[in-house]
């Protein structure tokens, strides 16, 4: 039996497998994908799907911005159901400390050419009346967007398949070979560079790296159009994502073009059970009172959990593996994977082709941190 | 929910015939006995109404058992989510409010949640006064009024003919009865029901009751049409194909059973039932199962299985040795109704590429068929996303495409936010971060 060989194997068809596929064989190279379950299954199925740049460090804006610039750019090719909706983000200051960080906020974006503009409690509770009055205002990111990622991510494999890679699925890689993979069937297949796009399972092909699953969950409710009307977070959101120990709940709202609310977010380490907890939904539900208290009302259809592959220094791992120069990973993106999927890759199809990249690579390499991986 | 739990030595999950029996065997024993459905009354699907009007012998009989048994009766509740072993959080069917949310705990857990009508799609399905067999059943004990409209009775059973009789009964015009099941599966039947003499009894009895209305087999609907609501239902009997015109179209595919809670609570299911023992136990200590859930037997056996289950559950088996002949020639039955009554192949090709699969999220057949699994479907297309929870298409879909649902995670139901941080909120679990974290 002949062999498939390609020039780049991609591992994983979750929203940044899908993503690198799509960039490289939008270049022309001859694209593999091999996803053990089905498309945008994983923790892409699981999360929000909300577009958002972030300003906790340099490294991150960098990569969220231009990450938004790309999804900005591919918005008008998505297909309906990927539901693109540029409904912007606000950021929800709950007290006066909170306001003052709003303002320095609205600075860092503005002087990087984000677009963001200050709401008072009045004009909040104006655009946003299921918020509860006396909340002191709120920052409003215009340019950030929600979509529906499994079908975004469907979109980009089909993409690439439209330039000619092959999807093989469903096919569990279990070990990664100096010419390709072997999968669980007893196959192989050979490619000159491999990309690991697994999530929390690449640690199953490279047990030396620091990923670990951090679970979430979330709740969507029946269809309520115009509940809300922009992706709410809370601005004390980032010392919940932020803080890498202890477990946390914080107020995340997201309105779908369905009409439904869908409801987050939490985040603990050391959760293998994919049930929901209890306590933590019910934390996080009574976080999100605090600031919405007729959510109580809407009528819940489901819950579900998922996990992020978070990294200690809360950066993606994008880039060769030191002392393995056809390797390459695409993970380790935590919360953040569906918005800097695109940015990740277009960083990881010039690394591929030992080309410039358009933002400095050098935060994201996986070399940063892991000089000694052994595949 | 402020106040403690009612606690229940026994709690039984639906208050069909299975329920009712299982509730009246565990009261004999002095036990704590809850019983709890999401109707107003006892009575379940196939007793709806009788503990007003009573009509059959064995609903009075059990109907009168249990009035005179100590038993607490929760109408119009449904359990909304499974905490842990022993607790379960109920509310009030149809509040908003989640003000009513309750926690229940028990020693031993009765499920007899019975089974739903199988719909399945065709072009037309969708329309108004295309019905569900046992729904518009249900419809017209509430009242509906169906004297003098002509009715087509379809699907496959021995419910199509209850329907139809009881139907008729009502003043409708029955103008056909339309089994898919062939002749000869049906005649080998009716000769092993030679040894069920009840069941013969009955089964002539309601066959002298429709003896003017026509009653084919092999034959089925392929489509209904109609300006705003049915007006034509095409029938298919082998190449034949004609129409009748009609005002309802009541079908009834068979049925499937409501496993959601069992699965919830991780009780091992088999082909799509709940496993269960001699003595009706679960795959989950303290958890018994009985009646349709574990596999489609009529009520004759969901009775029995319930005595069974409700002795066993006070921890009387010796009660129990006298049922289990009775309990064995019924499984027999049950395994002869599978047999007979299997759907037949060409129904997996009713539906067209444009007919609706999901009728919550809008999702056509053209959409979810090349999809590989339930899931991957459910991601890609919405299909079973919806207020239904896929308890519709899913039940559709793994008939048509083979496919298997997804794990089941609260809410059971639908219910307010409120009810699942209620629900959360009073396990004994220490707050881990307090919100002090965040401002």
């Amino acid at each position: 039996m002949k062999l498939p060989v390609y020039e780049v194997l991609i591992i994983g068809a979750g929203i940044v497998g899908a993503a690198c596929a799509a960039a490289c064989a939008r270049e022309g190279l001859e694209v593999g994908i091999v996803e053990a379950d089905i498309v945008g299954g994983g923790a892409t199925a699981a999360g929000m799907g909300h577009l958002v740049v972030m300003d906790d460090s340099e490294a991150q804006f960098a990569l969220t911005r231009y990450s938004q610039t790309l999804w900005r750019r591919l918005s008008e090719q998505l297909p309906a159901d990927v539901e693109y909706d540029g409904c912007g983000t606000i950021w929800v200051a709950s007290d006066a400390d909170e306001m003052s960080a709003v303002v320095q906020k609205k600075q860092f974006y503005e002087s990087r050419g984000v677009p963001a503009q200050i709401l008072d409690s009045h004009q909040l509770h104006e655009v946003e009346q299921s918020l509860r009055e006396g909340l002191p205002g709120g920052l409003l990111v215009p340019e950030d967007a929600v979509i529906y990622a499994p079908c975004a991510a469907r979109f980009l494999v089909e993409q690439a398949q439209s330039r000619g890679a092959q999807l093989h699925c469903p096919r569990v890689v279990t070990e990664i070979a100096p010419d390709g993979v072997r999968l669980n069937d007893g196959s192989s297949i050979v490619a000159q560079s491999i990309v690991v796009a697994a999530g929390t399972w690449s640690t199953r092909l490279f047990p030396g790296i620091d990923v670990r699953p951090r679970k979430g969950h979330l709740l969507i409710t029946d269809r309520y159009p115009g509940f809300v009307r922009h992706q709410l977070v809370e601005l004390g959101y980032l010392k919940s994502a932020h803080s890498f120990i202890s477990e946390s709940v914080a107020f995340n709202i997201q309105p779908r073009k369905t009409g439904q609310m869908l409801l987050g977010s939490s985040r603990q380490f050391d959760k293998d059970s994919s049930e929901v907890d209890h306590p933590m939904l019910a934390r996080m539900i009574s976080r999100a009172e605090e600031f919405i208290p007729n959510l109580s009302r809407l009528s819940a259809i489901r819950t579900w959990t998922g996990f992020r592959a978070a990294t200690p220094d809360k950066l993606p791992l994008v880039g060769p593996v030191p002392g393995h120069e056809n390797l390459f990973l695409a993970t380790g993106h935590e919360g953040l994977g569906i918005t800097t999927s695109l940015g990740t890759a277009e960083l990881l199809l010039n690394q591929l082709l030992r080309r410039e990249t358009e933002i400095p690579a050098a935060p994201y390499l996986p070399g940063r941190v892991y000089e000694g991986v052994h595949a | 929910m402020a106040s403690r739990p009612a606690h229940f030595d026994v709690l039984i999950i639906g208050a069909g015939p299975a329920g009712i029996a299982a509730a009246c065997c565990a009261s004999e024993s002095g036990a704590r006995v809850g019983l709890l459905d999401n109707n107003p009354q006892i009575g379940g699907q196939i007793w709806r109404g009788e503990s007003q009007h009573p009509s059959h012998i064995e609903a009075r009989e059990w109907l009168q058992k249990f009035a005179s048994a100590k038993i607490e009766f929760l109408a119009s509740t449904e359990v909304i989510d499974h905490l842990e072993p022993g607790r379960l959080v109920v509310q009030s069917v149809g509040m908003q409010s989640g003000d009513d949310v309750r926690e229940l705990t028990y020693r031993n857990l009765i499920l007899c949640t019975g089974a739903r009508e199988l719909f399945l799609p065709f072009p037309g399905w969708t329309l108004p006064n295309v019905m569900g067999a046992g729904g518009l059943q249900a419809l017209v004990k509430s009242g509906l009024p169906i004297a003098d409209k002509k009715v087509i009775v379809a699907g496959t059973g021995p419910l199509l003919l209850a329907v139809a009789a009881h139907l008729r009964e009502h003043g409708a015009e029955v103008r056909l009865i339309a089994e898919q099941a062939p002749r000869h599966r049906l005649a080998r039947f009716a000769l092993s029901l030679a040894f069920e003499r009840a069941k013969l009894a009955q089964a002539f009895a309601i066959r002298r009751q429709l003896s003017s209305v026509p009653y084919k087999t092999s034959c089925w609907p392929i489509r209904a049409t109609g300006e705003g609501k049915l007006e034509t239902v095409f029938l298919r009997t082998g190449a034949h194909t004609w129409q009748e015109s009609c005002d309802y179209l009541a079908c009834g595919f068979h049925l499937v059973p409501n496993t959601e809670l069992a699965a919830l609570i991780g009780c091992e299911l088999r082909g799509g039932f709940v496993q269960v023992d001699d003595s009706q136990r679960t795959s989950i200590a303290g958890v018994f199962a009985a009646g349709e859930l574990t596999g489609i037997g009529g009520v004759e056996a969901s009775i029995g299985e319930g005595q069974i289950a409700g002795y066993a559950a006070t921890d009387r088996s010796g009660s129990t040795a006298s049922l289990l002949p009775q309990k064995q020639r019924l499984d027999h039955f049950a395994s002869l109704l599978k047999r007979t009554f299997a759907l037949r192949d060409e129904l997996r090709s009713l539906p067209d590429s444009e007919t609706l699969v999901c009728r919550c999220e809008d999702v056509k057949f053209a959409r979810i068929r090349n999809h590989s699994s339930w899931r991957d479907s459910k991601l890609h297309t919405r299909c079973g996303m919806g207020p239904c929870q896929g308890r519709i298409c899913g039940a559709a879909t793994e008939f048509l495409l083979g496919w298997r649902a997804d794990s089941v995670r609260p809410p059971v139901f639908a219910a307010p936010v409120q009810v699942l941080a209620i629900a959360g909120s009073s396990q004994s679990q220490p707050d881990l971060v307090s919100h002090e974290e965040f401002r």
